[in-house]
């Protein structure tokens, strides 16, 4: 058998019931669903159905052996009583302004520059996109060592400067700031690469115009650069904050939280219930509230979106 | 559009809820064999098993391929399917395992984690299958309390240890102490660290974890040096804010900020002070035997650069090991294959793990005070004297730590112990971090989120 008999079958099977103008329209596109079906599978199983049974989750007390019991708001009152969730929070908030401030601009202004080079873009393009290659698991080692008080390279490089070292990780004051910066450094490249690609974008008479009336560097990206990149400005900065708030495996791998609970984020308190705690009703809990706050932002992003494309 | 949405997730909500229910429902089926009866000769019974050694351990999986076919002659209607990973378990992937339906039918598991599977009620009580197990009469009533709640038994062990004094054999020679006699005290050890560390070249003299929860691990093993406990009797109290609690600090923040014996780097976990000791640039942290084998197997250090002695102060230590556990869902046949498979393979002298002359024979390391699984009966000499015979390491090394083996009182860990060591873990990471580190008031602030835990948890 065919697979051609197969599919005209289907295909008649499927329009039976239509009306004439529906069923060449389902015909027509037949295919088209087909390929979207690999893809609503995919989400269905490794997002959508995730999201149901973490949400179920935050309602329930289970322990995988028996049937799970409702437990109502319990889980949350648990995770909100808890003295860490405060510290969660307001790490993770600190987190996210601070990458927001460093990790935000710096692609920016990389992207500026390396747009305006007449010579080796494409060499220094390809170095700023490298630690993106690299695996986050050995990047955030590699800054491990880094960051290291004794033989680490920054207090090395501080000491031949004849400044005095940092406790980086180990202090409450430069532990969360240490772990920005390994952020930034881990996406840099991508977040560069987007303003640079929407950079590119911009017509070159704006800014020949513009020379000619006298405008220095600084009024050109004022004027011109900024207002012209807008909405990609905006969609990165929603994607941004909806990234820097889930940040896990930078204080998993180099600080486990610490020094004094200063570097706990949500994400790591989240997993430390699931798995450490034995407590995936905590952890479900968490994730809810964590997901609520970032829809909120979507919500905001998209109303924003909305009123420009007006 | 949110009907069409309603209507292509009302089947996939129905569909997951069904395979949650699926899979959260008991296997009941065919639970007709009397618990306490032997396993009849003509049920055919193949169960899983965890911690088969990996292949990169080559000798250990040659020797866990042998005991499985020695068992399966035996027992021909028992087929053992071991399921290998390296390291063992790592505990968090126990839950999701679980949640998945691969959990093994006999599954490994650390003493740190056993408290908590039961009372989640997460593994099988085998209390009326015992009878099947030779030699669990002669088991350490202090370690088969690990896998107890109440008269209920829900595993066997596997390894166990205690907690003593780790060094560094070499660099006492160095510093000029005498690595015979490792020291006794905390006092003595802080003299010992001051000296290590003044040898510079960036030698620490004294390491301590105190991130991942590791840090409350270790401060509860101190603890319990000092004479102290963690929790109340009832265990719904903390109870580690005691002069014992403020002297393990006291210690560590006189190491740390006058003595500088420390290092300076913190939030160190397991595998960063292993790495320094097998490099030569640590001098003393407490540990478990068995240390030793992951310092030569893992980072190719030499096991005479490394000695034990007794956890210092001596009034107590933290026990530890590891273990096996029956899934909950295992059937009567299967709890009784695995209990005639542990019985075989992990506690009976002279075969499986406690084979040392074979072990000797395939260039393993035998010697090391560790398992002590019996209490001092017959079944422990034997064990003991069949180790001896086949030792083929320095085992005069470990002698101050296994002449106090029976003297220093064995403790367990506390309950919810992975939510205390979190809270304890920022209590030790202050005083190591900060040199102004209140430790009255860390205490305090530390015993109110534990006594907050613990009576959310009760």
């Amino acid at each position: 058998m065919t697979t051609a008999p197969i599919a005209a079958r289907l295909r008649r099977a499927t329009t039976a019931r239509m009306s004439p103008r529906r069923r060449r329209g389902v015909q027509r596109n037949l295919t088209a669903y087909g390929f979207l079906c690999g893809a609503l599978i995919c989400f269905a199983f490794f997002s959508w159905y995730p999201i149901v049974r973490e949400v179920l989750l935050s309602f329930q007390k289970t322990n995988f052996v028996g049937a799970p019991t409702w437990v109502g708001l319990d889980n949350f009152t648990t995770v909100v009583e808890d003295p860490v969730f405060n510290d969660a929070w307001l790490n993770t908030a600190a987190f996210t302004l601070l990458a927001l401030v460093v990790g935000y601009a710096v692609p920016f202004v990389i992207a500026i520059v390396l747009n305006e080079l007449r010579h080796a873009r494409a060499y220094l393009r390809f170095v700023v996109y490298l630690p993106v290659m690299l695996p986050p698991a050995a990047a955030v080692l590699l800054f491990k060592w880094f960051y290291d008080p004794g033989p680490g390279l920054f207090n090395q490089i501080l000491h031949a400067a004849q400044l005095p070292g940092l406790s980086w990780l180990d202090s409450t004051d430069t532990a969360l700031i240490s772990l920005v910066l390994v952020s930034t450094w881990m996406n840099l490249g991508s977040g560069t690469l987007i303003y640079l690609a929407a950079l590119q974008t911009i017509p070159g008479e704006l800014y020949e115009a513009a020379e000619l009336d006298g405008a220095g560097i600084f009024r050109r990206i004022r004027h011109i650069t900024i207002p012209q990149t807008r909405l990609i400005l905006l969609v990165m900065l929603l994607l941004q904050i909806i990234a820097t708030m889930q940040v896990f495996i930078e204080p998993f791998l180099l600080t486990g939280g610490g020094p004094e609970d200063s570097t706990v984020t949500v994400a790591y308190l989240m997993y430390q219930y699931a798995f450490n705690f034995n407590n995936f009703g905590g952890g479900g809990a968490l994730g809810l509230m964590l997901m609520l706050v970032l829809m909120v932002f979507s919500a905001i992003y998209l109303r924003v979106s909305r009123e420009e494309a007006r | 559009m949110s009907s069409t949405r309603a209507r292509i997730l009302a089947p996939l909500i129905a569909a997951s809820l069904g395979a949650t229910l699926a899979a959260c429902g008991g296997d009941d089926s065919g639970d007709k064999t009397k618990k306490d009866q032997p396993l009849a000769a003509d049920a055919k019974v193949s169960i899983t098993v965890g911690c088969m050694p990996a292949k990169s351990q080559t000798a250990q999986r040659k020797e866990w391929l042998e005991d499985v076919a020695s068992f399966q002659k035996l027992h021909p209607n028992i087929t053992i399917d071991g399921k290998d990973a390296f390291p063992c378990q790592d505990p968090n992937t126990f839950q999701a395992k679980l949640a998945g339906n691969q959990l093994e039918d006999v599954f490994y598991v650390y003493f740190t984690d056993s408290r908590s599977i039961i009372n989640n009620r997460q593994a099988a009580d085998i209390t009326p299958y015992l009878g099947l197990s030779k030699q669990y009469p002669s088991v350490d009533p202090a370690v088969e309390k690990v896998f107890k709640d109440g008269e209920k038994v829900y595993g066997l062990p596997r390894q166990n240890y205690s907690m003593g004094l780790f060094y560094n054999r070499a660099l006492f020679r160095k510093a000029g102490l005498n690595p015979d006699a490792p020291p006794k005290t905390w006092a003595e050890v802080r003299d010992a660290a001051k000296k290590i560390s003044a040898l510079g070249d960036g030698i620490t003299g004294y390491a301590e974890l105190s991130a991942k929860n590791q840090g409350g691990w270790h401060f509860t093993t101190s603890v319990y040096s000092q004479g102290g406990d963690m929790l109340s009797a009832d265990g719904k109290k903390a109870a580690f804010n005691t002069p014992q609690g403020k002297a393990v600090l006291q210690n560590l923040k006189d190491m740390r900020w006058t003595d500088n014996s420390m290092g300076t780097k913190q939030l160190l976990v397991d595998a960063d002070i292993q790495r320094m000791m097998a490099a030569g640039k640590l001098g003393m942290y407490l540990g478990a035997p068995d240390n030793a084998t992951a310092l030569v197997d893992q980072f190719k250090a030499k096991y005479d650069d490394f000695g034990m002695g007794p956890i210092p102060g001596s009034t107590g230590t933290l026990m530890g090991g590891d273990g096996y556990m029956f899934n909950a869902k295992a059937s009567p046949e299967k709890i009784k294959a695995g209990l005639l498979w542990l019985d075989y393979y992990c506690l009976t002298p002279g075969q499986g793990q406690l084979n040392y002359a074979r072990a000797k024979v395939d260039g393993r390391p035998v010697g090391l005070p560790q398992p002590k699984l019996f209490a001092d009966n017959a079944v422990g000499q034997q064990d003991r004297q069949l180790r001896a015979a086949s030792a083929n390491l320095p085992v005069a090394n470990f002698k101050p730590y296994e002449d106090t083996y029976n003297t220093v009182p064995g403790k367990l860990e506390p309950g919810h112990a992975q939510q205390l060591y979190a809270i304890l873990d920022s209590v030790v990471s202050a005083v190591l971090t900060r040199q102004d580190a209140n430790i009255d008031q860390l205490l305090s602030d530390a015993q109110k989120k534990a006594d907050s835990v613990l009576a959310r948890a009760s």
